[in-house]
């Protein structure tokens, strides 16, 4: 019997080592065939944002990661609208996250979902673990 | 007066605590995520930009680059700098606070 999990993604990418736990979690967690969903709202929407380069830094770009969570069946991946317009940010700034639907003739689909806060609050309450990062 | 802020001012109050205590004349530098302030069209952008009308503000283009924050849009008039600027302006103001 498989759980709805949803990981709640809060913090911007480098600053904290949250985004980069969340995701190793994620990752880990997907082996166990449950129904994932991850959740970006706040500073956690520039964890998706394009062109991040971190070679002058010298910790690791693990922004290229998310572009895998498709092929680990991964792909419920919400993010908020509100989040977004405080920062001045669209869909355009963020990475192309994808997956190919089985059910739909390995059709590729976007897998990121823009709602709001209030469909958030429902998506939220439709889980069986919510995990907060 | 040199003052660092570190933190998303989307996330925390640090920037907007500097800038109520940065007097004429200093300079506010946005390290690590606190170059999220430096973004053009954020709920915090205003704040910033009514700052500089009194206060210099700089950047560290590393970190802009790490958050994939292109320089186009960064607000016009904060200057990006790298590291060695970093220490140009620690040893050209004779104070250092860190907003952490």
């Amino acid at each position: 019997m498989s759980k709805r999990f949803l990981y709640v993604n809060r913090k911007a990418p480098y600053g904290t080592i949250y985004a980069l736990e969340s995701l190793e979690v994620v990752l880990i967690g997907a082996a166990f065939e449950q129904d994932v969903s991850l959740a970006f709202l706040d500073d956690g929407v520039f964890q998706l944002t394009r062109g991040q380069q971190t070679d002058e830094l010298g910790v690791k770009n693990f922004s290229p990661t998310y572009k895998a969570l498709g092929d680990y069946d991964v792909n419920k991946i919400y993010v908020e609208r509100e989040s977004l317009e405080a920062r001045g940010l669209s869909l355009d700034d963020l990475l192309p996250l994808t997956y190919e639907d089985e059910d739909d003739d390995w059709a590729e689909k976007d897998s990121i979902k823009l709602v709001s806060a209030a469909e958030l609050a429902e998506i939220m309450q439709a889980q069986d673990v919510v995990l907060s990062f | 007066m040199l003052h660092t802020v570190n933190k998303s001012p989307l996330d925390r109050n640090t920037l907007e605590s500097c800038i109520q205590h940065a007097l004429k004349g200093s300079a506010v530098l946005l390290i690590e995520d606190g170059v999220y302030g430096a973004m053009q069209g954020t709920q915090k952008s205003p704040m910033v930009e009514s700052a500089m009308k009194e206060v210099s503000f700089y950047v560290i283009g590393p970190d802009l680059k790490a958050r994939g924050i292109d320089a186009s849009r960064v607000i016009d008039g904060i200057d990006i700098i790298d590291y060695s600027g970093f220490v140009d302006l620690v040893a050209k103001y004779d104070k250092t606070q860190s907003w952490l």
